[in-house]
């Protein structure tokens, strides 16, 4: 939304993404590619940039970043290779980052969001890979920091947008349907708390009509999508406020405070971006020919723009329960094998957007470590249909099923949770249950048909629940026309 | 032209330290490199593919099969500053 900006301006932002592969090993030697390990235990004389050392390209890098770049639409250079970014910081013992600069795996390719008048296509200008920096703490040790090269090597894809989003809500799908996209390639963990998914954004406003770029700001420690949502919305006022009052944008790197709600310019003396990048000459150039392309592009799953459309056709779905289905793969994997045991397919999506989900959320893990059959969910809706569960007891075999992987049958007979429907049974609560409450009798025979409800409940009670509903219903209206 | 100037500029990038008399001779040196580039330049490479390594090699891999990283202590010791595990180095943040 660009409500918060006046009529004047026009917002403009881009955005790279930077993406932890999770490859076993790291990009240019056989360390372990992994997270948490003890500081400086996952390193060797590469990784460390010791003299006389050489890197060579970890293939499985390679590949995914091949996926991604088809997964984003790009096209793929036949002819890559890698450049030396210079720069001097602890976090980088060579003292270059081996990047890639005029020859990037991909080019050219786009990403379709969702906006108001229906979708609009994000381009993506390149993605590039690259080895990823060590990891300094400066708060342990007084006018020190701290320095572990785990995560040196670690191998990552940048990708960069053109300039193409216009709101900080554009800039928010963008990066959702991104980061679906990547879940689906398998290729990371995505996750935003350990690093393995990071944001930075430019920004800039110009006059409405205008085609010319303004000055920019880069937005940096954007720790979750709400943060770049926040820091944009932040700059744009920002921004808004300096270019009416006549004065002019700085280009620089800020910082976005979270506890303040505020970016923050970073004053550093690392801000003189002369990195002087040049062939790295310890590796050798790499060509990927069609044949691996296609090799590529046929191992990819069904990415979430595809799924979401045909759920919608297939199976009669809406927006919204297809656009939750597809959130998760493992889910919408679930959903489809239901429907092979079941024609019910609203109620097995209501059972999966609801309990399901509730579960899921709650304990917070995934399907997978749940031991739920999709035959089992099925038979659970079954059940209900044939009037052997009340709705209400359904959840509580759910619950069960969750918990034990149980099959619902068998929780129902061990709980003793099926309804009774047999009219003898009911009988005899039904007597009691208006032999009990006359006054409500008389006022239900003076046409306030609302007060059955009230029995029903008080026979509900009575049966601990194991009555039905529907049943008691009847059987309390032909009772009192009787009587 | 290469100037003075430019020469320190480099230097402080690259975190060289240059005595007064040593940006004289490396100006002089560069400029010399410089003129030399300049030579090249106006070789006719219409014909010639672009050469980003020396070796006629492409496509050298390394399968994706974990080897031993060295023991922590083992890396830390390389150099002489460190604490619990780390590598510590002067603030580099205020």
């Amino acid at each position: 939304m660009t409500s918060s900006i006046g009529q004047k301006f026009e917002t403009v932002i881009g955005l790279e993404v930077h993406l932890q592969l999770n490859t076993k090993t790291k990009i240019f030697c056989g360390c372990a590619n992994l997270f948490g390990a003890e500081p400086n235990s996952l390193t060797c004389p590469v990784c460390l940039g010791l003299p006389g050392t050489l890197p060579v390209l970890n293939k499985a890098a390679l590949l995914s970043a091949i996926k991604v770049a088809l997964a984003l639409n790009c096209s793929v250079n036949p002819r890559v290779k890698f450049d030396r970014k210079n720069y001097y910081y602890p976090d980088l013992p060579k003292g270059y980052q081996i990047s890639q600069y005029d020859l990037p795996i991909a080019e050219h390719g786009f990403v379709m969001i969702p906006v108001p008048e229906g979708t609009k296509k994000i381009n993506v200008k390149r993605a590039h890979l690259e080895e990823d920096a060590g990891k300094l703490v400066h708060d342990m040790v007084a006018h020190s920091s701290l320095v572990d090269y785990n995560r040196t090597g670690t191998p990552l894809i940048e990708i960069v947008t053109e300039p193409d989003l216009r709101s900080s809500q554009e800039a928010y799908d963008y990066l959702n349907i991104l980061k679906l996209t990547l879940q689906y390639l398998n290729v990371s963990d995505c996750d935003m708390e350990k690093g393995s998914l990071r944001c930075d954004a430019n920004i800039s406003l110009r006059e409405k009509g205008s085609t010319q770029l303004g000055t920019k700001t880069e937005l940096k420690n954007l720790n979750s999508f709400r943060a770049v949502k926040a820091s944009l919305e932040f700059e744009v006022h920002r921004q808004e406020q300096l270019l009416l009052a006549g004065e002019r944008i700085v280009q620089e790197t800020r910082l976005w405070n979270d506890e303040k709600q505020m970016t923050l310019s970073m004053r550093s003396k690392e801000e003189a971006h002369d990195y002087r990048y040049f062939p790295e000459p310890d590796l050798v150039p790499f060509t990927i020919d069609q044949a691996t392309i296609e090799k590529v592009r046929e191992s990819l799953p069904e990415l979430p723009a595809a799924k979401f459309d045909r759920l919608r056709k297939q199976y009669q779905l809406s927006d919204y329960d297809a656009g939750i289905i597809i959130q998760d793969q493992t889910i919408a994997d679930f959903f489809e094998k239901c429907t092979q045991h079941s024609q019910e397919i609203k109620k097995i999506c209501n059972w999966i957007i609801g309990p399901l989900l509730q579960e899921i959320n709650s304990r917070k893990t995934g399907l997978a470590e749940l031991s739920l059959k999709p035959q089992d969910l099925t038979t659970l809706i079954q059940r209900v249909e044939e009037g052997v569960l009340s709705n209400l007891s359904a959840k509580e075999v759910f619950a069960l099923m969750v918990e034990t992987g149980q099959t619902p049958d068998a929780i129902i007979k061990d709980k003793g949770l099926a309804q009774v429907s047999d009219d003898s049974a009911l009988e005899g609560i039904v007597q009691s249950v208006i032999g009990e409450n006359q006054s409500v009798v008389e006022q239900i025979k003076q046409g306030k048909d609302s007060a059955i409800g009230f029995l029903v409940g008080q026979a509900m009670k009575k049966s601990q629940g194991k009555g039905n509903p529907k049943k008691f219903g009847e059987l309390i209206k032909r009772r009192l026309q009787d009587g | 032209m290469i100037t003075q100037k430019d020469v320190k500029y480099i230097a402080s990038l690259s975190r060289i330290n240059l005595k007064e008399q040593e940006v004289g001779r490396l100006t002089k040196n560069l400029e010399a490199i410089l003129h030399y580039i300049e030579k090249l330049k106006k070789v006719d490479v219409s014909q010639v593919q672009p050469t980003s390594h020396v070796f006629p090699l492409n496509n050298v891999f390394r399968e994706d099969v974990v080897q031993p990283s060295l023991h922590q202590d083992k890396a830390i010791k390389i150099s002489q500053n460190h604490h619990q595990g780390s590598f510590k180095v002067p603030k580099v943040i205020e």
